[in-house]
Parts: structure tokens; sequence; C-alpha cells
């Protein structure tokens, strides 16, 4: 249902552009599917779709991880705890993501001696640049659950970690789904950043296929409608499991 | 010797004395009712008996242990008491049968079957054996309420605190909860309970306490205290709260 007027533009778009194909300007050879080279250059562009939606899902996955590790401290009654998470969210937030992958790529094998792939610089860039955010999403969402849990799950003797687990994280995620949706959408787009360090993602196969074939107009509308498509799935995906998680609840 | 004896505690909040200097004594099985007017520190009290709340000065000694701050007593301390609340607080993303489980499974270590087991068996005793698999807001009030009783029942406390266990209920549903508690109390279980529920009080306490700005004003048997309440205080107050 709701996905309808979404369709609906989708078409739209596509139809737009092939209409304005027929005018002189536009070459869409270059991505003719029914043509041997047409469709050999449509694959290449979407073979990149593997390392975007790789790194993505890497990096949101670590993302998470350490995003929660940073929002416990900040929920800490102690206040040296307090402050390592806001100076972590602060210090980490404030970093540009291509100047992060940069960093990470080029900086960090002179600091450390380890050297890393480009695949593994891409995600722990943007793991890194992402898990302020999460810890911001993560430590709202607790934040957001009745002290009440804490005392009935208190009032049976859970500790800590066990009231985290069963008690608070179950109800927060359900809360912060939404966001964490975003973020993943977010990810999604900037790994295209990742391009810059020679990553063969989307972006960077097509401009390989720019430079040799010069043909910037179709192959970045391509690039844009890859972006528009993988997104519409993640987006519906994270639909889906929010409707999974709350039909126990309605 | 008594179960719950508590020695001059006193709780500020700031510069506010929540608790000033209670001392007051619980034998085991017996069935106290506290009451006095919203502010008196009637929640400090039993919430101070659990450690929800940590009291500033004075001694509480539950069941031989001094509560403090170490944490392997508190665990013991929490095992022993049991509390129901006046917003039941029951965890809303678990079915009635997972909340229950809940406490025997990771705090007792009961296996999945003996801990379903001695859930059926508290979900009778407050009977509602056919809600197990349902969500709770999928119950009354009155339900949820006994899901929680249920879910301290389960593990096995010796005492039960409940602060105003029906002032969050529909009138139509408080009787329900009552009963059970009433039932409760005829198996023998230690119980403080704050409550304006005189009826119940009437019924079911060995003692009343009454509260007024932290300071326990008076103690005495329902049946003393409601013809003949020693102090003026006591008095205005019953008399405000039996007229409605
Ligand atoms: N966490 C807290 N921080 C500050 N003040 C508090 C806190 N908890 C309670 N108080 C104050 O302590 C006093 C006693 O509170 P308490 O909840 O024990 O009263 P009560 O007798 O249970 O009242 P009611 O009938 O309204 O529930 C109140 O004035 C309340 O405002
Ligand atoms: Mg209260």
């Amino acid at each position: 249902m709701k996905a309808d007027p979404v369709k609906r533009s989708l078409v739209l778009a596509l139809l737009v552009l092939l209409l304005s194909g027929c005018s002189g300007n536009w070459g869409w050879y270059v991505v003719n599917p029914t043509t041997p080279s047409g469709w050999t250059n449509l694959k290449f562009m979407a073979s990149g779709a593997y390392y975007t939606l790789g790194m993505s899902i890497t990096a949101i996955l670590m993302s998470v991880v350490v995003g929660l590790l940073v929002a416990i401290p900040g929920l800490s009654q102690r206040r040296s705890w307090r402050l390592f998470n806001r100076t972590y969210v602060e210090i980490v937030r404030s970093v540009p993501v291509l100047v992060l992958i940069l960093w990470v790529y080029y900086g960090l094998p002179a600091l450390s001696g380890i050297t890393l792939t480009v695949f593994w610089a891409g995600v722990l860039a943007l793991a890194l640049s992402d898990s302020a955010f999460q810890a911001e999403i993560f430590r709202a969402g607790i934040q957001s659950i009745n002290r009440g849990q804490y005392e009935a799950a208190q009032s049976i003797s859970l500790n800590y970690r066990d009231t985290m687990r069963y008690v608070i994280l179950p109800q927060a995620i359900r809360r912060i789904l939404p966001a964490l949706g975003n973020q993943l959408v977010y990810m999604l787009k900037m790994s295209s950043l990742v391009s810059v360090i020679g990553m063969q993602e989307l972006t960077r196969k097509a401009n390989e296929l720019v430079v040799s074939e010069y043909r910037p107009l179709e192959i970045y509308t391509i690039l844009v409608l890859e972006y528009l498509v993988l997104i519409l799935i993640v987006s519906a995906g994270v639909r889906w499991l929010e409707r999974r998680l709350n039909a126990r609840d309605t | 010797m008594p179960i719950i004896s508590l020695r001059n505690v006193s709780k500020n909040f700031g510069d506010f004395q929540a608790l000033q200097e209670v001392s007051l004594d619980v034998a085991l099985g017996e069935r106290v009712v506290v009451c006095g007017p919203s502010g008196s520190g009637k929640s400090t009290l039993i919430r101070c008996i659990n450690r929800l709340e940590a009291h500033d000065s004075g001694e509480i000694v539950i069941d031989g242990i001094t509560l403090s701050d170490k944490p392997a007593k508190l665990d013991r301390i929490r095992c022993t008491v049991g509390m129901v609340f006046q917003q039941f607080n029951l965890f809303p993303h678990l079915s009635v049968m997972e909340n229950l489980c809940l406490g025997p499974r990771r705090v007792l270590g009961l296996s999945a079957q003996d801990a379903r087991a001695r859930a059926m068996k508290h979900l009778e005793r407050v009977r509602i054996p056919d809600q197990a698999d349902k969500l709770p807001r999928q119950l009354s009030g009155g339900q949820q309420q006994r899901v929680a009783i249920a879910r301290s029942l389960c593990m096995e406390p010796r005492i039960l605190l409940f602060d105003e266990p029906t002032s969050a209920l529909d009138p139509e549903m408080i009787s329900e909860v009552l009963d059970v508690m009433t039932e409760l109390a005829d198996t023998g279980m230690t119980m403080i309970v704050v409550t304006h529920e005189m009826g119940f009080a009437r019924r079911v306490a060995d003692r009343m306490v009454f509260m007024d700005n932290g300071e326990i004003v008076e103690v005495g048997a329902p049946k003393d205290v409601f013809t003949a309440p020693k102090s003026e205080r006591f008095g205005t107050f019953l008399k405000k709260i039996l007229s409605h």
C-alpha cells in the first residue's frame, strides 16, 4: 500500500529518462541491455553492489556493537564514564567521513604498522564514523525506557547484564529500529566515499566506466538508480523487520 | 526475632527528609498495612526495605542480614523480599509466562521446565492460568496486577511488599486483586501493604501503621485504631478516607 506512490514515481522517472533518451543529447547505447557491449557495461556497474552492500552491512554491524558499548557508559552514574561517552561522541562525529577514510587507509598503517586492505579500511572508517551516531541513538532509546522496568527487574534480583539483555535492550531496540534503518541508508550512501581509496564499489565502477566510455550523463544516471533501488530494498527490509517485531505487541 | 527490623531509619532527597528516624519491627507471618497522606513517605519506607532506595542513616535488618551496599548481600535480600508496584511494571515485550520465568531461570537457575511448572502453579494461585501466553497489554488491569503478584511469588520470597497495588485499577477490578492478596495472607506470607483500602486492612492486617511527614505517627491493631485512634492526625485521616 505504502510503496505505491514510491513505485509510481520510480516508473515515472524511468519513463522521463527513456523518453529524453530519444533526443540527440543522450547516448543510452552505453547501457543498453539489448546490445552485448551495453549489457557488459551494465553488469560491470552492477557488480559494484557486492562491495557497497558488503561494506555497509559489515560496517553497520560493527557500529551497532561499538555504539552500544559507548552508549552504556553514557548512562552511568559515574561522571568519568559519562565523560568518556561524551568525548568519544563529540570527537568521532566531528571528523568528516572522507577524512576518516583517508586517515584510516593512509595514516593508520604509518602509525601502527598494520596495513589494512581497502575493504577493511573502508569498513573501519565507516563503522567508526557511524558508531558515534549509534551511541547517541542507543543512549536515547535506553533512556526512554521507564524506570519502573529497572525496578521490576531489580525486585526479581536480575543483575545489570540480564536486566539490559532481557528487559531493557529488547524494548529499546524496538523503539530505535526506525533510526537504525536510517543509519543503514546513510551508510549505503557514505560507502560511495570509499571509492577514493580504490574500493571497487558502485561509485568507483561508474567512474571507471565514465573514463573509458565518456558518457557521464547516462552512467551517473544509472548510478543514481542503483543507489535508489538498493535503498528502497533496504527500507522495505527494515519496515518488514519492524512489522515482524511489533506483530507480537499488537 | 522479627524478620524485618528498622532502627531510626532516615532518608533524604536533597534537603527534603522523606523518612525521619523511622523504627518498625515486623514478625514472621505478620501482615502490616501502611497508610498516610500523599507524600508521607510510605513508598520510600518500603522501597528502602528492598533497597530500591538506599537509606541515609539508621539500620535495616532483614532476615538477619543488615542492608548495606555489598552486592552479594543485596541479591540475597532481593530474593527474600518481593515487591508489587502500583503500575504493575510487567515486562511489556514478554508474554505472561516469560515474565514469570525470567527470574527463576536467570537468578535461581531453574531449568525451563521447572520454571514453567512453577509459573503455572502461581498463575493458578492468582487464578489466571489460561492467560499464560498472552502479552501483558492484552490483559485487564486487574489481571496484569495479578500477573505481577505471580511474578513476585515465582521467586518464592518470604516477604512481599505492596505499594498501592490497587490504586491504578478501575474500581470493578480492585476486589479481584484484594482477594488474591487476602488468600496470600491466609497462607502465612509476611506482607507489608501500602494501601488506602480500609476494608482490606480491617480484614487482613495484624497491625496498622500510620505515617505522616516521614514519621510513623501511630501503630496499632485495626480494631483499636479504627474505633479509637490515639493521635488526632490519624483520626482526621481515617475520617476523610472512610467518608469516601
Ligand atoms: N526520587 C525522589 N527524589 C526526590 N524526592 C522524592 C523522591 N522520591 C520521593 N520523594 C519525595 O519524598 C516524599 C515522600 O515520597 P513517597 O513516595 O514515599 O510518599 P508516599 O507516602 O508514597 O506518597 P503517595 O501516597 O503519593 O504515593 C514526597 O514528598 C516525594 O516528593
Ligand atoms: Mg507512594
